[in-house]
């Protein structure tokens, strides 16, 4: 009901007469959707809440509507997209372009698990599209010889639960080739892509965000998008850059997150936050499924707190867009930050402590970060692990009030 | 089957694999260069008529004896070798027939390498240096190996492959900057001595963790592969290395991605103390190769021509039929490990002078030359005396030379500069023109 009304009463200051209306017919049809798989899941299970993935799916129905008005929008006729279709596109674009381009990974031969590289084996051929062992360091350290022999080589890891055995390959190889080399060497054409973030039911192995392990070592690029537009612009960056880049893309919305995606190439900046929603007290920033959580925060501190908060996708964790928070909390005095990973030694960590040092004097009240807690990713407890909407909320009242 | 079996017995695991592996991949001898349908996607459909297993894993007959393969490590894979260690042909067939400037060249490349390897150590007993490791006794692999290869292939090393480097004419100058740091360092200054690279001479820059050339060797080969021209990729590792998990992931990439790889192990008996019996309990590394599915061969390191042949058909065949080849040349590392290393800690000097007076590739080639008249005693005294002259005036260019500008400290992290890394390289300025006297500016570039 919350995204009907949003929708309906934001329609207006977006487009002309004609479009208004079918938005609202849109925002009516959307909202009788949710509303209608509302009932079907209650009917089921009386004592649920509405799922998670489902809040996601209705919220992007409306979503859909928002980006007639994105500042530099990408052109071109659009295809309803969800997020592993926009990957998929992303990597067609790649392989058409680039002949030197080969994709490969556990099982993305046939589609890949999450669907990701279907078709793209029979459209461009074996020797392109391919399946490699059972073996993650092997999968990087393979990566790392294409790039440096001078191909285009998209590497998958099946879950980034399952990087760690790349670990050394990616940050004692990947991220330090052009620096040890003199810049003789570098594998600069080497993008890796990982299912990330939790999922509803992942636990300790199908649902971390392992960024911050990443962030802390210079000579790599790590991209996280929050929806299918996003993430398709920012894979096609990070096969552009000429830096060895991980792209993590957030798994629980491969379906749930659908949008009009241009069918063309198109690149959106790497290391550029993007400010989503403008406000004057808070500033809230995050990366990945968690954007959309605090969208629906900000309309819920606007509503109940006359709390006007300034939304910030940090889009590029690393390197990362210092420019651009703290501009925002120089004018909020308030930050909040919040992902999934657990909040020892996350990235939220880092922001927070850049953001003192540069803008300790405008804060009116201490940076708040709402996480993960310090344990691993539970199964049964996810509802009570995530930094959900209600914890985000709180945490601005205390800003607010302190 | 009975006649498997006994033969099983008296060559070990290692033959059985050899033969069963040549005959699934006979039908690869006769394919040209180009993508290879694999023997797996030729499966039979599946017919539980027949009494012969159906299993996608392996193809096999049953068997109803209970009996464990018997890995044989006392009669092992065999030593190719072409001299004997008086560098005389023993199957003249396989003597190579190099021409006497090819063979002077093996000489003297050889010779050298060990000439800068001694002068190098002493430099860094003397403190000029912060480190050095030798390559004393190796040199026959690198030699023989680098030969072997056309100059377009890409060489992927470990560390102790300085003479690849040298044969392929990487000039003295920038193997003494690479180990002064000083600023005519390709590399820039950033690495510790002996991590040399060179893309003009296709040689990726060295690295210290062990092993993790080994994938990315694979990885190259892939996409030289899809550039089909007539390009290899060899990879060098120690035998230590090959304990590595990046060794067999290499090796199993290579195998099933069909890659044009040479892997050619130096087994040099030690990983700095650690024996090659606390190292591994199988026969060496070459017996592994044909549980990759890889055609693998034993060489004698020590013998150059031994070392050329066998990587000139592997080459040959890499190329030809894209598959990788697994060398294992046995050699003797007669030097410690690295200038941080003292060898009389954990072996006998014994040994150590056995290999050094009575089997080392330099004399042994030096035999075949003086026995051909191709090289006098004379010639020995002059060559070493002008081998000395070049390395040492090397050697005294790369000690006057300053090092590079710290601002090469902040460059190369990323393509570009990011503003985060700006600020930072600002940050180290000002604090230095602060307090300039505590820095060694003198000895950089400006």
């Amino acid at each position: 009901m919350l995204c009907f009304t949003y929708t309906y009463l934001k329609a207006p200051a977006s487009c002309g007469f004609i479009a208004t209306a079918s938005i609202r017919l849109l925002a009516i049809r959307s909202s009788l959707f949710t509303w209608l798989m509302n009932a079907e899941i209650k009917k089921q299970y009386p004592n649920a809440e509405c799922t998670k993935t489902i809040k996601i799916f209705a919220f992007f129905m409306c979503e859909v509507l928002h980006f007639f008005n994105l500042i530099g929008s990408p052109k071109g006729p659009t295809q309803k997209m969800n997020l592993f279709q926009s990957i998929t596109s992303a990597l067609d674009n790649t392989l058409a372009s680039d002949p030197t381009a080969v994709i490969f990974g556990e099982d993305v031969a046939f589609g890949g698990v999450f669907r990701c590289t279907v078709g793209l084996r029979d459209k461009y051929g074996k020797d392109r599209v391919f399946n490699t062992p059972l073996c993650e360091q092997g999968i990087v350290g393979f990566g790392i010889g294409v790039a440096v022999a001078g191909a285009t080589a998209i590497a998958e890891i099946q879950f980034a639960d399952y990087i760690f055995p790349a670990f050394d390959q990616i940050v004692n190889e990947a991220a330090k080739y052009r620096y040890r080399s003199g810049n003789l060497f570098d594998c600069g054409n080497l993008t890796i892509r990982a299912p990330w973030g939790c999922v509803g039911h992942g636990a300790l192995y199908h649902s971390q965000s392992p960024e911050a392990f990443f962030a802390h070592c210079p000579g790599l690029k790590i991209v996280i998008p929050r929806g299918p537009i996003q993430a398709k612009g920012l894979l096609l960056s990070c096969i552009a850059d000429k830096n060895p880049c991980i792209f993590f893309e957030p798994k629980i919305l491969y379906r749930a997150a659908v949008e009009q995606v241009p069918e063309e190439p198109y690149t959106i900046p790497l290391s550029q936050a993007e400010i989503l929603q403008e406000g004057s007290d808070v500033t809230l920033v995050s990366w990945g499924t968690q954007i959309h959580v605090l969208k629906e925060v900000a309309s819920m501190a606007q509503e109940k707190l006359g709390v006007s908060c300034e939304v910030i996708d940090l889009q590029t964790i690393l390197p990362w867009d210092i420019e651009t928070v703290c501009k925002s909390v120089v004018k909020t005095g308030r930050l909040l930050i919040s992902h999934e990973a657990p909040v020892t030694g996350g990235f939220a960590a880092e922001i927070s402590s850049t953001v003192q040092e540069e803008c300790f004097l405008n804060l009116e009240a201490p940076i708040s970060r709402v996480c993960g807690y310090d344990t691993p990713f539970p199964h049964i407890f996810e509802p009570f692990y995530t930094p959900d909407k209600w914890k985000c909320f709180e945490a601005i009242k205390k800003m607010i009030n302190y | 089957m009975a006649a498997v079996s006994s033969m099983s017995k008296m060559y070990g695991l290692c033959f059985h694999a050899v033969r069963q592996t040549a005959g699934l991949k006979a039908s690869r001898l006769l394919q040209r260069r180009g993508f290879r349908v694999t023997v797996v996607q030729l499966q039979q459909p599946f017919d539980s008529s027949l009494e012969k297993p159906q299993f996608p894993g392996a193809s096999a007959e049953f068997v109803d004896q209970l009996e464990f393969i018997q890995p044989n490590v006392i009669s092992g894979i065999p030593v190719y070798r072409v001299m004997d260690r008086q560098g005389n042909i023993i199957n003249p067939s396989q003597d190579p027939q190099l021409s006497k400037e090819t063979v002077l060249n093996f000489y003297q490349k050889m010779t050298l390498l060990n000439t800068m390897d001694r002068i190098l150590y002493e430099s860094q007993r003397q403190g000029r240096i912060s480190f050095y490791m030798t390559n004393y006794g190796e040199e026959g692999t690198h030699i023989g190996s680098a030969a072997a290869l056309d100059p377009n292939d890409l060489v992927f090393g470990q560390y102790r492959e300085a003479g690849v480097l040298m044969y392929r004419g990487f000039p003295l100058d920038h193997f003494m900057a690479q180990c002064y740091a000083n600023a005519d360092d390709l590399g820039k200054g950033r690495q510790m001595p002996v991590h040399y690279g060179s893309k003009d001479l296709n040689f990726v820059t060295i690295s210290s963790p062990l092993a993790t050339q080994i994938p990315q060797a694979a990885g190259a080969a892939y996409a030289v592969k899809r550039e089909n021209i007539n390009r290899a990729v060899i990879c060098y590792f120690g035998e230590g290395a090959a304990s590595e998990g990046d060794a067999h992931a290499g090796f199993n990439f290579s195998a099933t991605l069909e890659c044009p790889l040479i892997f050619f192990c130096r087994n040099n008996g030690y990983a700095i103390s650690t024996p090659t019996n606390e190292q591994y309990r199988g026969d060496g590394i070459a017996a592994r190769g044909p549980g990759y599915g890889m055609l693998s061969i034993r060489v004698d390191g020590n013998d150059v021509f031994a070392v050329y042949n066998a990587t000139k058909e592997a080459r040959r065949r890499a190329v030809a039929e894209n598959q990788p080849f697994l060398i294992e040349a046995m050699t003797y590392r007669i030097g410690h490990h690295s200038t941080s290393d003292d060898s009389s800690a954990y072996r006998s000097v014994d040994e150590v002078n056995y290999w050094d007076k009575q089997d080392h590739p330099i004399s042994r080639l030096r035999h075949y030359m003086t026995a051909r008249g191709w090289w006098s005693e004379d010639d020995e005294r002059s060559w070493r005396k002008q081998s000395r002259k070049t390395v040492m005036e090397a050697f005294e260019r790369a000690e006057r030379r300053l090092k590079p500008n710290p601002e090469l400290l902040f460059t190369d992290v990323y393509q570009e500069m990011t503003p985060s890394l700006n600020k930072q390289r600002e940050s180290l300025w000002r604090h230095v023109q602060q307090y300039k006297e505590h820095y060694p500016l003198d000895l950089y570039e400006k």
